[in-house]
């Protein structure tokens, strides 16, 4: 054995290591494959030694050979050997090997699992350290559910170098093992508060690039990342959050309005260019989120593009690039403020950086205007002119028809300029897009009726010329124009000035040349010239006879093509023009029919037409026309149905007999429909302005040009002489413009000194009265459909709300952690319910998502652990059976509860630091719900009882003027979803009803100097099995806000009991021991704590008298303050939303066992759903039914009483009959219900 | 997210791939290929930024990448990271290989690319920025270097002085390695000084 270490190292000393295996490569330059063979082979030898040492030095020059593009998967197993060795040297080199060529498919990985926990929770820091980089790099699903609380653990570690590496890796383990976000995100949330810079960063991080996929559930952290942003000096860190914040805004438009001041002080203090760059990329995003005006807007965008000037200007290119990147997304919503710097933008045409020049090109598709838009085209031909590259030159091209053509052709005012551009541009050779040149040729000329005549002209032209395109055909992309060129002057042949030399062109044998598709455009428009020329011909019957014969003679070259469709096309054109022939030489008149074949008029109709044809009611296209074939039937119908297939009958058929007022009405109709059809393309505000009221396509003017002035300027390419007509267009209008100005001004006498600034868009007519065709859409044409998210996105998985309290279920399985802010809830036996930080609850649809995650994520695990999983899960699934009814709620209910929290932060506008909140650790809650508009009644008095002793009276009143105005702030931010919400439950119906007034669940409980004490009316979450029996428990969630410029400390909360409801106080205390509140509070700074009562009867309201002491410690001194509350429990607050279905409904209001009550409410004069909404908002009921002006509604309360109520009304006058099995309670719930409709 | 970070010489040899998703490992040849040909066209003084290629993700990547002396540094993102930054954490990346390789050149890269791996992974992990600062960087690679000593004193030499580098290159002298010369220039070319005007992040 001895022996054999001994000669394993002599051996080593004659291995070769990484650098003899790189020097080896380098000296065998003409055989190197040969070399790396001979390497392999003998790495193979080396790994098959004992020692590991051998075996590492092998790996390591497999990683060397990996990275030279070698497989080297098959080492896979000694990689893991090399990863398990003892020694952090070998270690390391296993860990970066099996980091460069694992990956999910490698199957050893599965070895790893226990490796890997053993090197996480290594003593040596630097074993765990380079596990974890590793496994960053080829962590599978399995490996993240194994070890998902390995890592969790370490994000506590001691040393924050793990700590940061820990928390970094949790990104990825989230990717691939969806489930663990959720249990795994408080302590992530923690770390960002991590007093190690690095840590912080790293969550940051890693919260970010999470709120990145799915912004919306992160927005409850805005407050906290406000606070980071705020304070943090670092700027990778604050680069992180303002980009974040970035992605949030767009979600929530008042989140925007509290980052411009901050944002703003940053871009004007900050010197580093990176941090200053994206600052002004998120301040945008926040101007674009906010499209209703804000007073301070321009003033924003101003300092941004002023900034954006500076970077453009900058002589580093870098800088430049982005400026011109950030500037295009201004320009999206503000053009008017970047396109006073159109000098700037064209000058970085000139810049000898493409990508900038690309970003400059950009940017001008932005900025065009009707008034320069020939201006920036003739700029972009000119560079066409000079540009080089292929690449580039081909996307100027682009740009320029997608400059001309963008929204509808909204800019061109010249219709004749656009296509004496378009016919410029074909002179470019070697372009690929020919068929972009084609297309926008036939697209204007189909569409803008008034140009056509022009257009054939040009066309005629270019085919005329078609020699010059036809160079090299199969290379150059532009021979594709030729196929506009022939179909337009086919299609328009009546506009031609001489269409026998048209056709003449046509035929020409040359022509064969171009590609098949563009002879076969050829010969079919040759007939349609034909058409016209006999037509022309009319009278003359010996050149008409000429004209066939030129067809009868040049058309059998097409017949020779070997293209399908030239051939077949030119066979079929050729044995009518025979016949043609014929009947002219009897002295037929035949013109007239021949054109006949190609009367009507093709209309433009829109792209996705076809699409939007609605399916028409009954019609199942997925159901058989007949039986279904049997399958011996089935043989010999086959080839028939190929065949025969009959075209179904059209429904048309049925309409022929309408009426003339028939069909104006449905004219008319669908007039309307194509106004309120988006999809339906407009006639350009130019056009429209011209027609505003044309009757139909036949009554559309037609262009007059103005032909006094000559076509052809010699020495100027074709398309400047239009910009000069323009110019010159133009000054003429305004001449005359300001002539008529003059006039008026002389007849009002001295007037005002009106500015002759410059023209403004309104002012330019289009020179030319062009009609922008609209394409034609289907009759009730479909909404679109359109983009769907990419369905494999691994993201997806991860849109978790984390809002919601977490499920037993949803631990990562070992061992769970606590975090240690958790407030100790002094329930009953002290374990179980009161250990677990998540309450019981399950809610169905957070179910459902996790097994549609699973079935995702685990399709390749094997089919036993998936039997296992749901094994697992079954009671909890039988659980959530039997709870369905309130879990559906909670599920709907959890959202708000955080939104709420976001609202509270998002509404205190006051100082922004003064808002910052913190979270609280979460607790079973069971939370209490309180009327906000009943504590809000009987704060005053309480207040002024409190301040009676401690302030003078006119603080006092500040006070309560400062307190009605945040109550008046939470009635107006809510957001209107969560109450749709409430109300969706029911059977709400579509119709289109106003939008529902904000509501609001939060009041302040008290305040004085120091602190101020806001109670937040939590959505139940209420576990009914564990508390049926023993009285009920509820939840206060209190904010603890810090009003002043000390610290607050040793906070102690008491409630003085009374007879039906206790503060539940940890085992041992007396009734009346304090409970001590789990933090500080620093300056401006609040955080929640949540409070367990235990309530005996809930029929009647409950007030409960409390005090808060707490520690107010300064710089010098410490003083004791106390501050005294009142609870209110309502009756409402122990209701619980529960909805019902209607046949339940009835039959427990047959049952008979209700008692009744009603009340009427009179002068109500909002809207009917509005007042259900509040009920159900305020009261926690759920619609069962709603019929009209009636609904009924249903709530249940924590100790199962039902309370039904059948809500109806009449010109302003509420009526609510009530029934429920306590009739106490019952009218206690009237009474508060009352009070909610007088406050308003 | 930074999706490949790639190194290689002014004639695409590879000297250091870390492709942070996985790709087949001619896939990954070919991303360096088509990286390079993007690169390399690009002239001295033009901006650092280009959308990715076709077979890294397209346009939804950028590549950012600076070129020092033989050597271009590449780093291929997405949309969540800052261009300037990462502009800077190449900077940082290179000076730190300066520190630990005392004036790193190609060489150093060719020969010792896992250590260069071991600095990397000490800045970026998972894709994700770890440690931006030089100091942290350098003392944890230090340490665990000293670690590799006092465990296994044969093979880890530590990191060969450029004096060595150079007699290596002078070994190899019968056959030219490199078509630059072999007076090794300093792959930082620029004094700090010089470069600060370029530094975004501070």
């Amino acid at each position: 054995m001895a022996l054999k270490i001994v000669k394993g190292s002599i051996d080593r000393m004659f291995d070769k290591n990484l650098q003899d295996l790189v020097r080896g490569i380098r000296n065998h330059k003409e055989d190197e494959a040969k070399y790396i063979s001979t390497c392999i082979d003998e790495i193979k030898s080396e790994l098959k030694q004992d020692n590991i040492a051998v075996k590492a030095n092998a790996v390591c020059k497999l990683t060397y050979l990996q990275m030279l593009g070698y497989d080297v998967s098959w080492a896979a197993f000694n990689i893991v050997e090399v990863m398990s060795s003892s020694k952090f040297t070998f270690k390391r080199i296993g860990y970066l090997a099996a980091s460069q060529c694992f990956h999910e498919g490698t199957d050893v990985i599965m070895l790893t699992t226990n490796q890997i926990r053993k090197d996480l929770s290594s003593p040596n820091q630097y074993d765990t350290g380079v596990a974890l980089t590793g496994l960053s790099c080829f962590v599978t699903p399995d490996l993240a559910r194994d070890l998902a609380n390995d890592i969790m653990t370490l994000m506590s570690h001691t040393k924050p170098y793990i700590r940061k590496k820990a928390v970094l890796i949790m990104y990825k383990v989230f990717l691939k093992y969806p489930e663990s976000l959720r249990p795994a995100f408080p302590r992530l949330k923690e770390k960002l508060e991590d007093p190690d810079p690095g840590v912080q960063s790293a969550a940051v991080n890693v919260i970010c690039e999470l709120a990145r996929r799915n912004p919306k559930n992160y927005l409850s952290l805005a407050p906290l990342f406000f606070k980071l942003m705020t304070s943090s000096t670092n700027n990778w860190v604050l680069i992180k959050i303002i980009k974040l914040f970035g992605a949030l805004t767009p979600l929530e438009p008042r989140l925007g309005k509290k980052l411009i001041e901050p944002l703003t002080n940053l871009i004007h203090s900050t010197s580093a260019m990176s941090l200053l760059y994206e600052c002004v990329n998120t301040v945008i995003a926040v101007l674009i989120s906010l499209s209703s005006g804000m007073p301070n807007h321009s003033a924003s965008i101003q300092l941004c593009v002023q900034k954006l000037r500076i970077l453009i200007e900058d002589s580093d290119q870098n800088l430049k690039y982005l400026g011109l990147l950030a500037m295009s997304k201004i320009l999206k919503t503000h053009p008017k403020s970047v396109q006073s710097h159109k000098d700037l933008i064209l000058q970085c045409l000139d810049d000898k950086d493409e990508s900038i020049r690309l970003r400059a090109l950009d940017l001008l598709y932005g900025m065009v205007s009707k008034k320069n838009l020939m201006e920036i085209v003739k700029k972009l031909m000119l560079h066409v002119d000079k540009a080089e590259g292929t690449t580039y030159r081909d996307e100027l091209l682009t740009k320029i028809i997608d400059i001309c053509s963008q929204s509808n052709y909204q800019y061109i005012t010249n219709f004749e300029w656009y296509i004496s551009i378009l016919v410029e541009l074909t002179r470019l050779e070697g372009t690929r897009h020919g068929h972009l040149i084609a297309s926008q040729m036939l697209d204007v000329a189909i569409r803008v009726k008034a140009i056509r005549g022009f257009a054939v002209a040009q066309m005629a032209t270019l085919l005329d010329n078609a020699h010059l395109l036809t160079g090299n055909t199969q290379r150059n992309g532009i021979c594709e124009v030729l196929y506009a060129a022939a179909w337009i002057c086919g299609e328009f042949s009546e506009h031609l000035e001489d269409p026998k030399q048209t056709l003449e062109a046509m035929l020409r044998p040359k022509v064969a040349t171009l590609p098949g598709h563009i002879q076969a455009v050829y010969v079919q428009n040759a007939a349609k010239l034909f058409a016209t020329v006999l037509r022309n011909q009319e009278g003359a019957p010996e050149a008409a006879q000429e004209t066939s014969q030129l067809m009868i003679e040049r058309l059998p070259l097409f017949v020779q093509s070997a293209n399908l469709e030239v051939q077949e096309r030119a066979s079929c054109i050729l044995q009518l023009v025979k016949y043609i022939q014929k009947l002219q030489q009897k002295d037929v008149e035949v013109a007239e029919e021949v054109t006949a074949l190609f009367a009507g008029e093709l209309n433009p109709v829109a792209p996705k037409a076809q699409k939007k044809v609605p399916i028409p009611d009954g019609l199942d296209l997925d159901a058989w026309i007949n039986e279904p074939p049997s399958e011996s039937e089935s043989e010999d119908e086959k080839p028939k149905a190929v065949f025969a297939r009959e075209e179904p009958k059209h429904t048309r058929t049925r309409h022929t007999e309408v009426d003339e007022k028939e069909l104006a009405k449905r004219r008319e109709a669908r007039k309307q429909e194509q106004a309120n059809n988006p999809f339906y393309i407009k006639a350009s505000p130019s056009s429209q302005k011209v027609y505003q009221d044309a009757p139909g396509v036949e009554h559309i003017p037609v262009v007059q040009i103005d032909l006094s002035v000559p076509l052809k300027v010699p020495g100027l390419p074709l398309s400047d002489q239009y910009v000069k007509m323009e110019e010159e267009r133009r000054q003429k209008d305004n001449d005359k413009k300001k002539k008529e100005k003059k006039r008026k001004r002389d007849k009002r006498g001295r007037g005002k000194h009106a500015d002759s600034g410059p023209e403004s868009e309104e002012d330019i007519t289009p020179a030319q009265q062009v009609d922008i065709m609209t394409e034609e859409m289907p009759e009730n044409a479909l909404p679109s459909d359109d983009d769907d998210k990419d369905p494999n996105d691994p993201h997806k998985a991860l849109d978790i709300d984390l809002d919601k309290p977490l499920a037993d279920s949803e631990q990562l399985v070992a061992r769970t952690h606590r975090s240690a802010e958790v407030l100790k809830s002094p329930g009953g036996d002290g374990d179980g319910e009161t250990i677990t930080p998540e309450p019981k609850k399950k809610t169905r649809k957070d179910k459902k998502e996790k097994k549609k995650v699973k079935d995702k994520e685990r399709t390749r695990s094997a089919e036993d652990k998936k039997n296992k999983k749901k094994h697992k899960h079954d009671p909890e699934e039988e659980e959530a059976k039997i709870e369905e009814a309130i879990t559906l709620v909670n599920a709907e209910e959890a959202q708000p509860a955080a939104a709420a929290d976001l609202d509270f932060w998002l509404t205190t506008d006051a100082a922004p630091s003064s808002a910052q909140e913190a979270v609280a650790a979460t607790i079973p809650e069971v939370p209490i719900e309180a009327e906000p508009s009943e504590v809000k009644e009987a704060e005053p008095e309480e207040m002024k009882s409190k301040h009676k002793k401690k302030k003078p009276k006119k603080e006092k009143e500040e006070m309560e003027r400062e307190k009605k105005k945040k109550k008046k702030r939470h009635h107006h931010h809510r957001s209107d979803r969560e109450e749709t919400e409430s109300v969706q439950n029911g059977t709400m119906e579509e119709e289109e009803e106003e939008p529902l007034p904000p509501m609001s669940n939060y009041c302040l409980l008290a305040e004085n100097d120091y602190i101020k004490m806001i109670k937040q009316e939590k959505d139940k979450v209420y576990d009914i099995q564990g508390n049926l029996q023993d009285g009920s428990q509820v939840v206060v969630s209190i904010i603890f806000q810090n009003k002043s410029s000390s610290v607050l400390k040793s906070m102690e909360f008491n409630v003085l009991d009374s007879l039906n409801s206790k503060l539940e106080r940890p085992e041992g205390a007396t009734p009346h021991d304090a409970l001590t509140v789990p933090f500080q509070l620093p300056p401006d700074v609040s955080n929640e704590a949540r409070f367990v009562f235990a309530v005996q009867s809930i029929v009647m309201p409950q007030k409960l008298k409390g005090t808060l002491t707490f520690i107010v410690k300064s710089d010098d001194s410490a003083t004791h303050e106390k501050l005294d509350f009142k609870l209110h429990f309502t009756c409402t607050s122990y209701l619980i939303t529960t909805p019902c279905y209607s046949d339940a409904y009835a039959k427990l209001l047959e049952s008979g066992d209700l008692k009744s009550s009603s009340l009427k409410l009179e002068g109500v004069t909002m809207p009917f759903h509005h007042s259900l909404a509040r009920i159900c908002f305020h009261h926690h009921f759920s619609v069962v039914e709603r019929v009209d002006s009636c609904a009924s509604m249903y709530s249940r309360s924590i100790q199962g009483h039902h309370v039904c109520l059948l809500v109806k009304t009449a010109d302003e006058t509420v009526s609510i009959d009530a029934k429920c099995d306590e009739l106490m309670l019952l009218e206690n719930v009237l009474d508060e219900i009352k009070q909610t409709f007088s406050q308003s | 997210m930074i999706k490949a970070i790639l190194i290689f010489n002014n004639h695409g040899k590879p000297r250091l791939s870390k492709f942070y998703e996985h790709y087949s490992e001619d896939t990954e040849q070919q991303i360096i290929r088509e990286t390079f040909h993007l690169v390399s066209k690009r002239d001295e003084n033009v901006c650092n930024f280009l959308e990715g290629g076709i077979l890294i993700g397209g346009s939804d990547n950028k590549l950012i990448y600076r070129h020092y002396a033989t050597l271009y540094f590449v780093f291929c993102v997405d949309s969540s990271e800052s261009e300037l930054g990462i502009l800077d954490l190449i900077q940082v990346f290179v000076e730190t290989l300066d520190k630990c390789f005392e004036n790193v050149c190609e060489l150093d890269l060719i020969f010792h690319v896992d250590k260069v791996h071991n600095i990397l992974g000490e800045m970026v992990m998972g894709g994700m920025v770890l440690e931006t600062n030089m100091n942290e960087i350098i003392t944890q690679v230090d340490s665990q270097n000293k670690m590799e000593k006092s465990e296994y004193p044969v093979t880890a030499q530590g990191f060969i002085p450029r004096a060595s580098c150079s007699k290596l290159a002078g070994l190899m002298l019968k056959e030219p390695l490199l078509s630059v010369s072999y007076v090794w220039p300093s792959v930082i070319p620029v004094t700090f000084e010089q470069l600060s005007s370029h530094i975004y992040i501070n």
